[in-house]
């Protein structure tokens, strides 16, 4: 059995969003949904996260910080874009500036729609998450 | 039981016991603060599992020499821990979890990240605030027993709090800082979980960050220890008692920890140090002329 | 006593061939040679009385007498001459009354003093002897490397490096003196000649910087030495003896010495550069490296703190003790506070060394067998420690062209082996369990032992700060940042082979400390207190940390630097430009990332806590002699 699900910790990052998403995945750390049940945390810091959240789309600027984030995260990870900016753009696609989805830099596991998306859609998504995490970590045991 | 059986006893389940207990302690910290923020909390096991996902990772560092110094950091809170409850001499304890403490910070530096690079200095802050007060608390059991070794401390006639009054209140006040609670968690937090994004451990992850979990669990035990040789004398039941107040201490300071916010470096430093200066000082005097 | 002849004239007669060697072949070839045959006389010097409870020697000589009050007249002329020549008039004024009061009494009252033994041998002039016969050569040999690049960075003036060899060897002769007299008048009379060394040495560069600093310094020492010729005075007058040894038996015996013993003290604290008097040392920080490393951290001001301890016995609760105590106490404590707010390595290191000084003075105050042991090892230890960290200053300023700590950051990729010197000096400072810290731990207890809360306050707060100073320059130099150039190639072999010496004798001496203190110094103890009472630290504790230095050891030539871990860059919040020195800032700029250590200016401001240092021993001393004085009339 992994550890990995029972104590995932997260890095959440934000785009270009309008912190909508953000304010949701800020309130699943709360008393009302209180993710820390799971043993999730919000650690700001790549090398001490598994899971990396990512909001708001991607433009020219945050490419290659998203990119960064991801590499400096330590292997098993799993990515979940978090809101539809964050999984193709939104309503925002086909502003000048914005490229698209988080999937146009890295590989993304899991995408959670809403705008905003909800804090249960949230958890579930991350629960998904945790399920490709197990396997990510089984395929490393392997090797 | 005779001197050597008892250190090798007391050495091994040390090494054995005190992880679990500093774990258990901690999932304990984690719920409680949970349940006075009306939520719900992990699990009181989650800390193991945090550790043991910490040594599923990858294996990642930043330069060459920074599991080296975090390594050495565990093994020498190890040592001290073995000192303490093999009735060591306080002194040599103090000075051996400096050592361990050290290390732990030049790993911090090695990395030159900017986070990691002020972390360690607030670290350093911590340490130099609050080491007066410890050394005062190890002078302080010396003048009221006569000797630094632990061994000749729980043996003695009244319990030693009753001598020490200030020097308690002045200890515990820097417990706060040792054990890494709010308002004084200013090199890394464990649950605000993000200061100068990681604080001190910003640059360590995987198996090392693990080993610090470790190496923390084993250093509050030690340091509830130095609770616990306030109130042990040479009575049968003193241990049970003793005990019960460390772990009244342990929920004081989980008490200070949510609802103190963090303070700034500056505060932190005056006040410990005003509180070993005041405290501390009075206390002694008032031994010494006890002594005369 | 042939040896001791030896260790004072060899020297001396180097001193003077140097001084006519212009070649630089033909100057490294002496000096280290001389070098070496100096260590070994000290070396052969320990085995040869390795078994002594105190040898005394007779030796009279009437020409020695007459030679040495002749050689003192000249230099009061000289100095009084150079006084009024760059208008310091405070230097010629103490020199005008202090060699006149000598001469008259050397005259009138020396006369009709019989001295019994002029010399003497035991194991703390052994140790003295052995520190420096084997440190302070070996920071001879290093200065050779030093000056060829100080002349190389100066080749515009003239090179006076004959002198300045002169003077290095003077000074060992000196020392050596001291350290082996037991008249006073011979003691006096060696005191002064390293005074003199030490201010040409410090003014050797003759900017107005240097010639102000050494006078400042010649000024303190001469005041120092004033009170040093009262107290032969006194001495002479009152008790008609000016012997060391008879001195202290007397005062063990109950008769007072208090007022010789509290002049001595005087002066041993204006050597030692205690507060109110540091500033000399400080100012002492513009000469060149190996003058800072030898005079000023390992061996003349030792001189000050050898008097300080050999009279011990003596000291204690009375008010000659009371002022070393109290000193040495504030001394240590403010100038470890000072140190945290330094940026310059040298004067990081003379702060420290003054604080160092202070604990060995408080210990000695306190008179007790378990305080002299501390204060014997915090000797021992600091001069090894200390040369180490000057020279290794020294080095790396002539290399990277800055001796501010917060350019030595990288010092490890770009010298490696320096800095790892660097990293065995600083730990063999502060760190369990390397000796200093031992010899700290001793003198914690004394001081609580002793009774004065006072004292163990200071000690408290001032290893704190020591610790903070210490551990960040540590921390500095160990940061391992990307792209440096190793640059040690340019590094002379000289300083290289000096350098290791220091460093492993610093970790050896850690080693082996408990067979130094149970061969030299316990004995050393056992021959002039009555009755030793058990040591401050437990036997099982001094082998517990020569344990744990072993483990350190072990570890680092096991673990070092192996992992097969992925290498990855450090976190910048996603905007690392790659190489791990730069990010990305805003608008396309690619900006460095530049970090400092921590000054905290208004809590330790140098000027702030040398005030309160020095008002606070000003008191204490002034109102000491004020007691006495009135105790007198």
């Amino acid at each position: 059995m992994s550890y990995v699900t029972k104590s995932p910790w997260i890095i959440h990052y934000d785009g270009s969003s309008c912190n909508g998403c953000d304010i949701e995945v800020l309130a699943c750390l709360t008393p009302m949904y209180d993710v820390e049940r799971f043993g999730i945390i919000n650690t700001g810091n790549p090398k001490h996260a598994d899971v990396f959240l990512v909001t708001g789309s991607i433009n020219e600027q945050n490419k290659p910080v998203v990119k960064q984030i991801y590499e400096q995260m330590p292997e098993p990870k799993v990515v979940v874009a978090v809101g539809i900016c964050a999984t193709s753009g939104g309503i925002f696609a086909e502003c000048y500036n914005v490229q698209g989805g988080t999937d146009m830099v890295i590989p993304v596991d899991v995408y959670v729609p809403g705008c905003a998306a909800r804090p249960e859609a949230i958890i579930d998504g991350v629960v998904k998450g945790l399920g490709v995490l197990a396997e990510k970590r089984a395929a490393m045991e392997k090797k | 039981m005779d001197r050597i059986t008892y250190i090798i006893a007391a050495v091994i389940a040390y090494l054995v016991l005190a992880p679990l207990a500093g774990g258990i302690l901690a999932g304990v910290d984690r719920r409680i603060t949970a349940r006075m923020q009306g939520r719900f909390g992990p699990p009181i096991l989650q800390p193991f599992y945090d550790v043991f996902k910490l040594f599923e990772k990858e294996g990642i560092t930043v330069n060459k020499v920074q599991d080296f110094y975090v390594f050495c950091f565990l093994i020498f809170i190890i040592i001290t821990g073995c000192f303490f409850f093999a009735g060591g001499d306080l002194l040599l304890i103090i000075f051996t979890l400096t050592l361990a403490s050290v290390f732990l910070i030049v790993a911090a530096f090695s990395s030159n990240s900017p986070y990691a690079q002020v972390g360690a200095e607030r670290e350093l802050l911590q340490m130099m605030a609050y080491e007066p007060m410890v050394l005062i608390t190890a002078v302080g059991f010396y003048l009221v027993y006569g000797s630094f070794n632990i061994y000749d401390i729980v043996a003695g006639s009244l319990p030693a709090v009753i001598y020490l009054p200030g020097i308690f209140i002045g200890f515990v006040y820097i417990l706060t800082i040792k054990l890494r609670k709010s308002p004084f968690d200013l090199s890394m937090s464990h649950h605000a979980h993000q200061e100068l994004v990681k604080g001190l451990t910003t640059e360590f992850s995987g198996k090392t960050l693990g080993l610090i979990e470790i190496a923390h669990w084993y250093e509050n035990i030690f340091l509830l220890g130095f609770v616990y040789i306030f109130f042990a004398w040479n009575v049968g039941w003193s241990p049970v008692f003793a005990v019960l107040i460390c772990l009244v201490i342990y929920f004081l300071e989980i008490f200070i920890d949510n609802n103190e916010a963090r303070v700034k470096w500056q505060l932190a430093i005056n006040s410990s140090w005003i509180a070993a200066a005041s405290l501390g000082f009075v206390n002694m005097l008032v031994l010494y002329f006890l002594v005369l | 006593m042939s040896t001791l002849f030896f260790l004072i004239l060899f020297p001396l007669v180097i001193a003077f061939a140097l001084l006519v060697l212009k070649a630089d072949q033909a100057r490294g070839f002496v000096v280290k040679a001389a070098a070496a045959v100096t260590a070994v006389g000290s070396i052969y010097l320990a085995w040869q009385y390795f078994g002594t409870n105190g040898d005394y020697f007779a030796y009279e000589s009437e020409a020695v007498t007459y030679g040495m009050m002749a050689v003192e007249i000249g230099l009061a002329i000289f100095i009084f001459v150079l006084g009024v020549k760059y208008k310091k008039y405070l230097a010629s004024l103490l020199v005008i009354i202090q060699a006149p009061i000598m001469v008259w009494f050397e005259l009138s009252y020396g006369h009709g003093i019989e001295v019994e033994n002029n010399l003497f041998i035991d194991k703390f002039s052994i140790i003295m002897a052995l520190i420096i016969g084997i440190i302070g050569s070996l920071i001879c040999v290093y200065a050779l490397g030093y000056m060829k690049d100080f002349q190389h960075h100066h080749h515009d003036q003239p090179d006076r490096r004959p002198l300045f060899f002169f003077l290095l060897f003077l000074f060992l002769s000196a020392m050596f003196g001291i350290v082996f007299s037991n008249n006073l008048v011979w003691l006096y009379f060696f005191w002064e000649i390293t005074t003199l060394c030490s201010f040409l040495l410090i003014g050797f560069t003759k900017t107005k910087e240097a010639t102000d600093n050494a006078f400042r310094a010649i000024i303190m020492n001469l005041l120092g030495g004033l009170a040093f010729v009262l107290a032969i005075v006194f001495m002479g007058v009152y008790y008609q003896t000016i012997e060391l040894n008879k001195m202290l038996a007397m005062g063990m015996l109950g008769y007072s010495v208090v007022i010789p013993a509290a002049l001595l003290a005087f002066a041993g604290i204006t050597k030692a550069a205690q507060m109110p008097f540091s500033s000399w040392l400080l100012g002492a920080m513009v000469a060149p490296t190996p003058v800072s490393a030898l005079l000023h951290s390992s061996t003349m001001v030792k001189a000050g703190v050898y008097l300080i301890v050999k009279l011990a016995p003596v000291l204690g609760l009375n008010p000659a003790g009371i002022m070393v105590m109290m000193v040495g106490g504030i001394t240590f404590m403010m100038a470890s506070f000072v140190a945290i707010n330094q940026s310059n390595a040298k004067r990081v290191l003379a702060y420290s060394t003054v604080a160092n000084l202070g604990l060995i003075v408080a210990c000695a105050g306190i008179g007790s067998p378990a305080a002299v042991w501390a204060a014997i090892m915090l000797i021992i230890f600091h001069a090894v420690a200390k040369s180490l960290l000057f020279l290794c200053v020294g080095t790396a300023e002539h290399n990277i062209g800055s001796r501010d700590i917060e350019d030595m950051d990288g010092l490890f990729g770009k010298m490696p082996r320096i800095a790892s010197y660097m990293i065995v000096g600083i730990c063999g400072m502060f760190l369990a369990p390397f000796g200093m810290l031992i010899s700290k731990w001793a003198a914690m207890k004394a001081f609580v032992d002793s009774g004065n809360i006072f004292l163990v306050v200071f000690i408290v707060f001032g290893s704190a700060a020591t610790l903070f100073f210490w551990t960040k320059w540590l921390g500095k130099i160990m940061a391992i940042m990307a792209r440096r150039e190793n640059i040690e190639s340019h590094v002379h072999s000289e300083e290289i082979m000096v350098l290791s010496t220091l460093a492993t004798l610093t970790v050896l001496v850690c080693l082996i400390f408990p067979v130094l203190s149970a061969f030299m110094v316990v004995p050393y103890l056992a021959s002039i207190y009555a009755s030793v009472a058990p040591l401050a630290i437990s036997s099982g504790n001094l082998y517990i940390m020569a344990a744990m230095l072993a483990l350190v050891i072990l570890m680092v030539i096991v673990g070092y630097g192996k992992t097969n871990k992925k290498i990855v860059p450090i976190y910048m919040a996603g905007v690392n430009a790659g190489d791990d020195l730069s990010f990305n800032g805003s608008i396309g700029q690619t900006l460095s990332v530049s970090l400092r250590n921590w000054y905290m200016e208004s809590y330790f401001g140098e000027r702030k806590m040398n005030i309160i240092g020095v008002l606070s021993t000003s008191v204490i001393i002034v109102g000491i002699f004020s007691l006495l004085l009135g105790g007198v009339l």
